[in-house]
């Protein structure tokens, strides 16, 4: 089975201006939705309780809503999840009542209106856990940016480093205003799962760039977007394949992994889809704007000639 | 040119054997034990205990699987859970016979059905995480500044005493938040407290300020005291949370620090946080008392008769009756510290208790009037005291530096100042982080992760082995041996899979096939340019193999930031993350190449290639193809 049968080299990078008009677009809208709506955080981001509770037969959440309203709270949050006899409550933080004792309280409230509610799950998290989890992956994407960059500079070339971690920033933000927009809860598996985004969308840049270092020293007479455009090309079959590979991973997720994984898995499928796109476009369309030139990748010493490059070792 | 030395080979059957070894223990399933273990810090769990319980089980005609003494507890194996239950009733009938004061707790619990051998082999399960198998789990923050507070104040009086001693007349003693600060008349005076104190207490460091005609010096606790008075403060109140939460019974408990401040709990199988919580929480005091000596109370401690009005009986660690009067003397709030020491004159193990100031002074006058009499230390938890320890007073101690010796050992008395300072949390603790997690739950959380690894495997390797056929097999087979690899380096290194740990292995999975299709699609161009099969399958492996050193550092370099920085979830993602990206590059690039030797690198004249269907095209166009130009 064969699936790209591609003749002709794809002139990717005559669109590259175009899409990324449209890249620029979609961060912006990105930025304005993270911004305007901001994110849905989780109760480990904003401190306060979290209780997922079972009945014994489908739930009437307008009535338990109304069970937990009567004990005297406010901005509550009672919804159905996985199916009609599971329900999450959420509460937010209360001066003075540490959060355990808030559900507590609640759990006796709904345990006097029906004794058949069990405790699936609770959380009570203090504010001060959540400012340190927002420091924290603050800083891992600060310490993942600079790595790359460093890492890609040493290997390739400094234009190179900056390419990806502009197209890399580019997936962590559009992922992020995915979740803004359509207010989906981020959680911390979340938070995981695109800062793993991050770490898959930078491998299909690398692929990419290594292809393009390899045909700026094979062909000679290519300019830089030719070079660019074939390397995207005869990477197109693998980039599918894998990619086709792992969405059936995150999809197994997403389908048999419940609702624990489910967001996970969302996230990590938005990061799959704009990772390739922006290794493809943004990384390499970057890089090239920046003036990557084969001087930059080719160490013009013997060694590193192509012994098979009709024009190598012509030297007068 | 395919052919791989012996030497490589052996290393691949070593790796694959390692990998079966380890990870094994994780399909044995576990079995229903039993767990002994001690609940006061003065009764230790030995050989001795064991053989009691096997005798104890040999008579109740019930055969333990297994028996063992590890990590201070004794784990008995069962096969049924019937027996795990008769099993815990006569264990429990020998070792506690008073259940109103137990020595002993004996818990139910799970222990990996691994046959010994393996574990001889240190070859153990993964420890699941809470999210998987149900649990209470606490974060505990130590508040450092009423630690510091404590001990500044402790300090103050220990300065008011040393110049009370030295007949220095000041204006005062003072703590002034974390620092101390004493006021004097005149600059002579100040310059030798400054002195004084710099020389008698390591703890500080001192210096003089003027203020507008007074003198005051300012102390403060140096940065290096203040270091250890923090990790002290956390130690103890970690050894206080073990003491504690051993009465609860839990099989398995989790107790570690985390950072500077904070302290972990884990508490798996307990459904009742609340009760969890009452016993974390829990303060025990400790109480200074006189021992009763009249004849009355004498015939009450041998039993003959009804203790004095105004007593109390109680008894010590070696069961000894002693009937204590009613009246406090001190209570534990005055101790600031216990350490077990040496007589330096007569070579006796000794308790060294250290008193704040308050309770120096009364120390002092109770034991200038009661010279010759006994004083006993009792410690009270949960409202029943005990005696821990009622030596006789020889002279009157002052200066708040107390001393108790007697026919003790070395152990008796590291024993005895633990339970003084185990009573008591070193600074206050606030839970600000709590989660609960039903066993339902965390079985649902297992199912749901293996369902998912399983569907994606499966996905993957049918779509790999149609699409390039030998070469799809040779990266199914590689794909697996990744996975093994992965479980046995976790279950090696003991790590606590949870649920971002799973979703990270699924993740892994899809990651793992990149290098495997990177190589394929390599091999099948090198093909496509007219390479010949064996220089294809070498070139291919050696091309690729480029792209996916440089492909997986970047990824590792992602995965170590979130280990670096990353807390909890991220942190269980981070570790598997790491590691697959580790196992895939063994077993793509190592692993598969060896496969394709043995299939492929015997062949002399090998004619074709199964790794599906190489299409060329037909036609000269130059890029297509990455050899025309060359």
């Amino acid at each position: 089975m064969e699936f790209f049968r591609i003749k002709k080299d794809i002139p990717f990078m005559k669109y590259a201006l175009v899409l990324n008009a449209i890249s620029v677009l979609t961060f912006v809208l990105a930025v304005f939705f993270l911004t305007t709506r901001g994110l849905h955080l989780s109760v480990e981001f904003t401190g306060g309780t979290v209780m997922q509770v079972a009945y014994e037969q489908p739930a009437d959440v307008g009535k338990i809503r109304e069970q937990v309203a009567s004990l005297g709270y406010q901005d509550i949050l009672v919804q159905n999840v996985g199916s009609a006899d599971r329900v999450m409550i959420r509460l937010p933080i209360e001066k003075g009542v540490t959060t355990a004792q808030q559900g507590e309280k609640v759990l006796g409230a709904l345990k006097a209106a029906d004794p058949g509610v069990t405790l699936l799950r609770s959380e009570f998290v203090g504010p001060s856990v959540g400012e340190e989890l927002v420091h924290g992956g603050l800083m891992a994407l600060g310490a993942v940016v600079l790595g790359i960059v460093l890492y890609l500079a040493i290997r390739f070339e400094w234009k190179f480093g900056v390419a990806a971690a502009v197209a890399n920033l580019h997936d962590v933000v559009i992922i992020l205003g995915f979740f803004a927009f359509f207010q989906w809860e981020f959680s911390l598996a979340v938070l995981a799962g695109v800062l793993a985004v991050l770490g898959y969308s930078v491998n299909e840049s690398v692929v990419i760039f290594d292809r393009i270092r390899e045909a700026f020293r094979k062909f000679r007479k290519l300019d830089t977007p030719e070079v660019i455009d074939h390397a995207i090309t005869s990477t197109m079959s693998r980039t599918i394949i894998t990619h086709a590979s792992t969405e059936a991973m995150v999809l197994s997720m997403f389908l048999f992994g419940g609702a624990s994984l489910h967001y996970f898995a969302l996230a990590l499928t938005i990061g799959i889809l704009f990772g390739i796109y922006s290794s493809v476009f943004v990384a390499a369309a970057i890089a090239m704007w920046l003036g990557v030139k084969r001087e930059d990748l080719v160490k013009v010493s013997q060694k590193d000639l192509d012994p098979n490059d009709p024009n190598a070792g012509a030297s007068v | 040119m395919n052919r791989y030395p012996v030497w490589k080979y052996a290393i691949i059957v070593i790796a694959l054997l390692v990998g079966v070894v380890y990870t094994l223990p994780n399909f044995y399933g576990e079995a229903p034990a039993v767990q002994v273990a001690s609940v006061k810090a003065t009764v230790t769990v030995d050989a001795a205990l064991q053989q009691r319980v096997e005798t104890a089980l040999a008579d109740a005609d019930v055969q333990p699987l297994s028996i063992a003494l590890e990590n201070g507890s004794i784990r008995a194996r069962f096969d049924k859970e019937d027996e795990q239950l008769k099993a815990k009733g006569v264990i429990e009938r020998v070792l506690i016979p008073d259940s109103s004061d137990p020595s002993y707790v004996v818990a139910l619990n799970l222990i990996s059905r691994s046959p010994a051998w393996l574990t001889a082999l240190h070859a153990k399960p993964m420890y699941l995480g809470l999210d998987l198998r149900g649990g209470v789990h606490f974060t505990l923050q130590v508040d450092m500044q009423a630690a510091l507070t404590k001990r500044t104040e402790a300090l103050t009086s220990d300065v008011r005493l040393a110049l009370r001693d030295k007949k220095i007349r000041h204006g005062g003693v003072n703590r002034e938040g974390q620092s101390l600060e004493v006021r004097l008349q005149d600059e002579a005076t100040a310059t030798t407290v400054r002195n004084l104190i710099v020389d008698t207490m390591p703890d500080l460091q001192a210096n003089v300020v003027s203020t507008g005609g007074a003198y005051v010096v300012r102390a403060n606790i140096k940065p290096e005291s203040l270091r250890s008075v923090q990790e002290q403060a956390l130690k103890q109140n970690i050894t206080t949370l073990h003491n504690r939460i051993n009465e609860l019974g839990v099989a398995e408990p989790v107790i570690q620090q985390q950072g500077a401040d904070r302290i972990v709990v884990q508490l798996p199988g307990v459904q009742d946080p609340a009760q969890a919580k009452d016993i974390l929480g829990r303060t025990a005091t400790l109480e200074v008392r006189m021992v009763d000596e009249s004849s009355d109370a004498r015939a009450a401690e041998i039993g003959s008769g009804p203790v004095p009005f105004g007593s109390e009986k109680y008894s010590d660690p070696h069961g000894q009756s002693i009937v204590v009067k009613k009246q406090v003397i001190l209570t534990g709030e005055n101790l600031n510290d216990a350490q077990p020491g040496f007589d330096s004159q007569t070579h006796e193990a000794t308790v060294n208790l250290t008193l704040d100031g308050k309770g120096a002074n009364i120390f002092k006058d109770v034991t200038r009037e009661n010279i010759g009499k006994r004083m006993a230390i009792l410690l009270f938890e949960k409202g029943k005291g005990q005696v821990v320890t009622a030596p006789v007073i020889r002279s009157e101690i002052g200066g708040g530096r107390v001393q108790i010796s007697g026919s003790m050992s070395t152990k008796e008395a590291s024993d005895t100042s633990l339970l003084l300072r185990a009573g008591s949390l070193a600074a206050p603790m606030e839970i600000i982080e709590e989660y609960t997690i039903g066993p339902s739950m965390g079985k649902e959380n297992v199912e749901a992760g293996i369902k998912s690894i399983v569907g994606g495997f499966i996905a993957i390797a049918v779509f790999m082995c149609i699409y390039y056929m030998i070469f799809g097999v040779v990266s199914t087979i590689a794909l697996g041996v990744n996975v093994l690899l992965l479980l046995a380096i976790l279950s090696m290194l003991q790590a606590t899979l949870t649920l971002p740990g799973i979703a990270a292995m699924a993740l892994a999975i899809g990651v793992a096939i990149d290098s495997n299709v990177l190589i394929n699609e390599r091999v099948r161009e090198e093909l496509r340019a007219g390479a010949s099969p064996q220089a294809a399958i070498h070139a291919g492996y050696e091309h690729a193999w480029h792209t996916i050193l440089d492909s997986n550092v970047t990824t590792l370099i992602v995965g170590l930031a979130l280990l670096a920085f990353g807390s909890g979830p991220v942190r269980g993602f981070a570790v598997v993350h790491c590691i697959g990206i580790l196992t895939s590059m063994f077993s793509a690039v190592f692993f598969s190449r060896g496969l394709v030797n043995l299939w492929y690198g015997r062949r002399k004249k090998l004619k074709s290639v199964s790794i599906g269907q190489v299409w060329k095209p037909e036609g000269e166009d130059v890029r297509s193809v990455a050899s025309a130009k060359r």
